[in-house]
This record gives structure tokens, sequence and C-alpha cells, in this order.
């Protein structure tokens, strides 16, 4: 497409919010380090681009994709699968192509139902009942829009991904240094970390990164953040309310309970955790003060959430993936 | 469906009293259904609950936690901790729109073999009576009741 020797970079999003490419423009002047030192080829948000172009590309001539964005439709697979091919190093960027995100809460229930509440309720003026039709006959030839998946899926559920960088959206200073990291292995001054690795981030926990002061974690009731007044140097979950930073991978500087709102867990799981949400009710429950299943209930009814809470970012990265109305097969 | 629907179900034994009950049911050549994988380990309170949704996700149909008597634990109190997971996890999984009874919690002491093995086929039979999980796969009309796990499928849907 362009006789530029710069490497090529692109960056696409698939099902996601639009968060991300914000977090990359949020970097402010070290978006112009990206135009010094590559060519931009592909990125929908940012600059017109056609799927074709991109079909046309050599293999492997995209040095360096960012992806973002869940797996809601066939489109989003076919594109995943292209940019695969086409890029050397693929990387899942946010939250959603790394673990599902908040899109992937809709593997709750079946995907009938989210086209039913989106074309079909209060909220959709739709008296004759239309629906979209994935493919229609007009004289011109047939024209398509893409089907919704049954589940969401993260990016490597579907291709090989090279690197993962978490985060909703991934903070500005962990792309500003990733960004210069790659720039440096340009100018064979670092060496990219190992295939698989999580970039952007720390290898610990947001519990490490917090200010706050910890003593004995000993609590008799779940207490919901805006329903009391929060101590502001102690550790939320010893007072009471659900954090999820033991289980959450550090990175962001604990932002959340350094602003005096809880961990909710967008960094997904810190290194080692093979389920977040598993690993988040090891620790709740290890917390709590009772020995007696009566109380325990009483006191687990102040989660009225728990699969929000465990699995608000993680559902579709998790071991289970979805609820079972997704999984089950109805007929149309 | 003609055949019996035989339900996989994995059980996680506490070394010091309920995998002891296990061996006792076995040793004092008790009959209980075949159905229940015993995995033992050091104490109930090992029982990461990562281990239950890897097994829910692998095919298995329901979980049993066994382990010794509250006040009885080898390491003190570890026992209420598996207990606490226990809720915890009952509850996530009916969040799920999985039936909270495919996780059971049985304490059995190292001379309850009898217990042990009558909480397993009550057990079996429950989960029997809630019938396959098959996670991952269509639960639909012609499901497969062999019980083993196949590879998930996904078919596209449209409106």
């Amino acid at each position: 497409m362009s006789d530029n020797p710069k490497p090529k970079f692109a960056m696409y999003w698939a099902a996601s919010c639009g968060g991300c490419e914000i977090a990359v423009l949020n970097t402010h002047e070290k978006i112009l380090d990206v135009d010094a030192n590559f060519d931009v080829v592909f990125w929908p948000v940012a600059m017109d681009a056609k799927y074709k172009d991109v079909e046309a590309m050599e293999d492997g001539s995209i040095l360096l994709t960012l992806f973002n964005g869940g797996m809601r439709n066939d489109e989003n697979e076919h594109i995943a699968r292209l940019l695969r091919k086409k890029s050397k190093i693929l990387v899942a960027f946010g939250s959603c192509a790394t673990e599902g995100c908040i899109p992937g809460l809709a593997n709750l229930g079946d995907s009938r139902e989210i086209v039913h509440t989106a074309f079909n309720t209060v909220t959709t003026e739709n008296p004759h009942k239309l629906y979209p039709m994935t493919s229609y006959d007009v004289p011109e030839g047939e024209i398509r829009i893409p089907a919704i998946l049954p589940i969401l899926k993260t990016l490597e559920q579907v291709v090989d991904v090279d690197y993962y960088m978490p985060g909703c959206p991934p903070e500005s200073h962990q792309i500003a240094a990733v960004i210069d990291l790659v720039i440096q292995v340009l100018q064979g001054k670092a060496q990219l970390p190992p295939k698989g690795s999580v970039i952007g981030a720390g290898d610990s926990t947001v519990c490490d990164e917090c200010k706050r002061t910890r003593n004995i974690k000993s609590i008799k009731s779940f207490e919901r953040i805006w329903a009391i007044a929060a101590e502001p140097t102690v550790c939320l979950l010893e007072q009471g309310i659900p954090c999820n930073g033991p289980a959450t991978r550090s990175g962001c500087n604990a932002r959340c309970p350094t602003a005096g709102a809880q961990c909710i867990g967008c960094y997904g799981p810190a290194q080692g955790v093979v389920d977040y949400g598993a690993r988040l009710i090891s620790s709740f429950a290890s917390v709590i003060d009772s020995n007696d299943p009566t109380e325990i209930d009483r006191i687990l009814d102040g989660l009225v959430d728990p699969v929000g809470q465990f699995y608000r970012f993680n559902l579709a990265g998790s071991l289970l993936k979805a609820g079972v109305p997704a999984w089950k097969k109805e007929k149309v | 469906m003609s055949e019996q629907f035989e339900p996989t179900i994995i059980g996680f034994t506490c070394n010091w009293c309920s995998y002891r009950a296990a061996d006792l049911a076995g040793t004092a050549r008790m009959k209980y259904p075949p159905n229940v994988r015993l995995i033992r380990l050091m104490c109930s309170g090992r029982l990461d609950p990562t281990f239950v949704f890897k097994a829910l996700a692998s095919g298995a149909d329901g979980v049993m936690v066994t382990g010794c008597h509250p006040g009885e634990c080898h390491y003190l109190e570890q026992n209420y901790k598996a207990l606490r997971r226990f809720h915890l996890i009952q509850r996530t999984l009916r969040g799920l729109g999985v039936e909270p009874g495919r996780l059971r919690l049985v304490w059995a002491s190292a001379a309850e073999g009898a217990r042990f093995a009558s909480e397993v086929a009550s057990f079996v039979e429950e989960i029997r009576a809630l019938g396959p999980l098959h996670w991952g796969q269509s639960n639909g009309a012609g499901a497969a009741a062999s019980g083993a796990p196949e590879k998930p499928e996904l078919q596209e849907v449209s409106a």
C-alpha cells in the first residue's frame, strides 16, 4: 500500500467500548513516537482503511498489532484471524481481548436474549417485531451483516496471541512504557519478553501496590461502599468492603483503593491465578470471622451479586466461561 | 434415553478423616456407586475453589467436598475455611445457573465408612436426578448421556 520503510503498526477494536483507543491517545505526545517509528497501516478508529487493504498485505508484514475487544460476532473472529495472519506480534490489548471484560457478562444469558433485548423491548420501538437478518438477497447480490456468536470469546480462544496487556483500559503510563520498549527493540537496544508474557503490568497484586494499612482481616459483615463512611487509610477489605485487590494484577498503582473506592478487578487475574473468581472466593472466605453455617450465610448475603463481584471482567476468560443459559441450545 | 445416566463425580477427601472413611468403606467391603473419583488432599482447607470449577468445566456432573467434622480438623480449623468457601462457591454457581446441589459438603470421620458410602450413594442419585451438566456443550435434545466429556461445540445462532 505504501513504500514507507518504517515497520507497520495496526490497532483494531472488536467487541469493546473504545476506551482502549482513548487510553492510547492519553499517552499524549508519546503517540508522536508511534508515528515517528511506525507506519500506521490500519486503525479503524483513527484512520480510514478497508479490510480488503489488510487482506492484500503480505502475511506477517505488520510488525505490531494491538487488538482490543472480545469476539462477539463472526466479523470479530474473521478480523482476528486475518490480523493474526498478517501480524508478526499480536497483542491482546485491554481487558476485553484478554478476558472478555464487561461485554463478557452477556455470557450469563443466551445470545438470542441479547438480540431480543436490543430489538424488541420497551426501549426499542419495533411494532412489527422486525429482527435483523444475517443475509439478504437484493438485486445487486447478497448482503450480509455479522452473526452474533452464542458466547463472547477472548482473543486467545480464537487465535494464537503473543502478548497480553490487561486493564480496562490499560493505564496510559503502561502503554507509554510498552511503546518505548518496542521502539527500543526496533533500535536493537532491548529484547522482547518471552512469548505469552503479560506486558504493561506488574506481576504482583493490587494489594501489593496499595498504600492502605493492613492489619488482621476478620470481618463480620460485608458492606457496600456507599453505605458506610470508610476509614481512608485502612485496608478496605478489612472494613468489610469487598475489594478485589487480593486477586487482581498490579500495574495500576492501586488507583481505585487510593481514591477511596474498592478494586473491581479490571487488571485481571494476578500472576499464577488460574481462575480469578476462585481466587477471590478463597480470599473472601478466609477473612470471614465465623464458623457457624447460619451466620456465614447471613454474612454472605452481604455479597449481593457473587458472579458480578468475582467475574465482572473475567467471565469469558474464566474456567467456566459462561452461565448455563448461554450453553443451552434452544429451538429457534 | 433408555440407558440410565451415570454421572461423573469428583470427590475431594482429606487425608486425616474422610479419605480414611473411604478407605474403611473399602476394607469393610461396603458397596457404593463407582461414579465418584476421589482425589486426596491433605485437608479440606486445601480445596482451592479453582478445583471445583475445573472439575465442572472438564465434564464432571457434580463435586463432593469432604472433610473432618467441625472441631476435629487435623489443622485446627481449616475445615471451617472449607465450609465458608463451600457456601460462597454454591452462591456463585447459582449465579451461573448451575444447581447448587451439584456441590455437596460432607463431614466424615475416619470411623465413618458407612456414612461416607451412604453420602456418596445419595449424592449420585441426586445428581442422576439433576441430569448431565455437560458444561460447555449444548444441553438441548440429543445431548449424549455417556458422561464422557466431548469438545465444546458451539453453534452459531441468529435471531
